[in-house]
């Protein structure tokens, strides 16, 4: 079983590096997201500092919608699906598998998005652990909820609208909770953010257990 | 009375769209019946349903 | 993804089909079998709805009090709390209908999931619609973000509103459900994480607690509250009962086309090897 996750997750990270859409269109689409941010709000720090946490949680979650799009994509072409599951691997296998490579994916974005808020905000950042975990536990959940939707989506004419309307409001409590715990991570509100990471971390493993027991009837004849 | 306004408004639009959507149900059955055979039309005389609702 | 061209005509039919299908019915039918969605039970329950709704005017305005407080402004809660309570029926059956469409793949239960949604975003709307214009006198704004019930009603919504975006777009009629069961699924599943989440965010709720339990509602108030949930609840029932058959006539005006288009298909097939035979 672990080992068929792997499998999936490699070769969906395998076919990104050779492709390299995340890294040629992902990356700068995140980074113009985050500068234009600071366009509209006037190049004001003071205000681009209280916002930064939404602002950065907002960008992954439009980056989001880009990357499961992405990934579904993999699967829709040339019949990819069927040939999984001819191949004997469980659906659930599959789910993780992809979940795992949308995860890293995000997290490799959010880390430079990190490194881009750190210079174009002037954001400092309080507590490196807590600010680690935040984008590890929310990645998780919204690689899950994401990877669930895009194969539901996979075979819906009008996908690039639906996809985004389903998954953002979905997504509304993770851009909550990752904002305040990113909150008290920078040092701009005085909040706990490890609470904040204990429901970041109840939508992951809900989210992930629907997909777990879905998967495979989508996969089967959506 | 105080606040008729809002009363009315709050009242007006739920009871409006309550009975514009009944009527938009009856036009969308009628229109929909005509185009099915009479023996298909109620779902008790499909093979794939068991239960038949109340209040029919 | 299979059966693209089955599912393409299910939305655009109704109309199109319209036409050519009132030829075909027998105009000798009694007169439960004319074409229409209603009965019997349905008539005499929507005369129940129109009776209960002059009533509950009647109640609502003229005999329940006005509130110490919120003056006339609380007769909005006649309208606004059946609203929210079907809202959340509506979500629970959808759920239910999600569930048994997935376990048992009754297409019974998958209409009456999608009916539910349907009934479930008019409510939600109205909900919040009621809620912000009574808010506006009582709280002095239409809106507030520190709400919980305000703000997790918008984004269930939301979530609802993609639901039905989904079924809409159409596709094989299995797969369409099997997708919108997932949706429903989610919804329900994930709107407990939603109202913590916003719970948590803004810890100042305008709400009250609960109207109905905390005991400062006159008794008639009470009363009305009530005769409102009943009068919405029987609406919902006849909207169900039609809505439900307005599915399965879809359903049924599917299988019909699928059935012409493929004895079409076999007498083109037949034509033609009738003709190769000839050769």
């Amino acid at each position: 079983m672990l080992a068929d996750v792997w499998l999936v997750t490699d070769k969906d990270l395998r076919i990104e590096w050779r492709s390299r859409v995340t890294l040629s269109q992902v990356v700068p689409f995140a980074l113009t997201v985050l500068v234009l941010f600071g366009f509209a709000l006037d190049a004001n720090r003071g205000v681009l500092n209280a916002a930064t946490s939404g602002l950065f949680w907002l960008t992954v979650l439009f980056v989001t919608v880009v990357a499961v799009a992405r990934s579904t994509a993999i699967e829709t072409a040339d019949g990819a699906r069927r040939a999984l599951l001819l191949a004997g691997i469980e659906p659930a296998a599959v789910f993780f598998g992809k979940t795992l490579a949308v995860a890293l994916q995000l997290l490799g974005v959010e880390i430079l998005m990190v490194g881009g808020v750190l210079v174009f905000y002037g954001t400092t950042v309080e507590s490196l652990p807590l600010l680690l975990a935040t984008c590890a536990v929310a990645t998780v959940g919204i690689a899950a909820s994401g990877t669930l939707l895009g194969a539901l989506v996979a075979g819906v004419r009008a996908r690039e609208t639906v996809l985004p309307i389903l998954l953002l409001p979905l997504l509304a409590p993770v851009l909550i909770a990752a904002s305040r715990a990113f909150d008290d991570a920078l040092g701009v509100l005085a909040v706990d953010g490890w609470a904040w990471l204990g429901l970041l971390g109840g939508f992951g493993v809900v989210n992930a257990a629907l997909g777990t027991l879905a998967y495979g009837r989508l996969l089967e004849e959506a | 009375m105080t606040h008729l306004g809002y009363l009315l408004a709050g009242w007006g639009v739920s009871l409006g769209c309550g009975a514009l959507y009944a009527v938009r149900l009856v036009l969308r059955g009628r229109r929909l019946s005509a185009a099915v055979p009479a023996g298909q039309r109620r779902w008790m005389t499909s093979d794939t349903a068991s239960v038949e609702e109340a209040g029919t | 993804m299979s059966a693209g061209t089955a599912g393409t005509g299910t939305g655009a039919a109704g109309t199109g089909a319209a036409g050519t299908g009132t030829g075909t019915m027998s105009t000798g039918d009694r007169r439960d079998e004319a074409a229409t969605t209603g009965s019997r039970g349905t008539r005499l329950l929507g005369l129940g709805v129109l009776v209960g709704v002059v009533a509950l005017i009647l109640l609502g305005f003229f005999a329940a009090p006005a509130d110490d407080e919120q003056r006339d402004a609380v007769r909005m809660i006649f309208v606004h709390v059946p609203s929210a309570f079907l809202t959340y029926t509506a979500l629970l059956t959808t759920a239910v209908g999600s569930v048994m469409w997935l376990w048992k793949r009754s297409r019974w239960w998958d209409i009456v999931a999608h009916s539910a949604a349907e009934m479930g975003v008019i409510f939600c709307g109205l909900t919040l619609f009621t809620g912000s214009v009574w808010g506006r006198p009582t709280w002095n704004t239409y809106w507030d973000w520190g709400d919980v019930r305000l703000v997790t009603t918008l984004i269930l919504l939301l979530m609802m509103v993609g639901y039905l975006a989904l079924r809409a777009a159409g596709g094989d009629e299995n797969a369409v459900a099997t997708r919108a069961a997932v949706v429903g699924l989610l919804a329900a599943v994930n709107l407990p994480i939603i109202n913590r989440s916003v719970e948590w965010w803004a810890n100042r709720t305008l709400h009250q607690k609960s109207s109905l339990t905390d005991g400062n509602l006159e008794d008639l108030t009470l009363f009305t509250l009530f005769v409102g949930i009943v009068v919405w609840a029987l609406f919902f029932v006849w909207a169900m009962v039609h809505r439900f058959r307005i599915g399965w006539l879809e359903h049924q005006l599917a299988s019909v086309e699928l059935e012409a288009a493929l004895v079409q298909r076999r007498a083109e097939a037949s034509a033609g090897s009738a003709e190769e035979a000839s050769l």
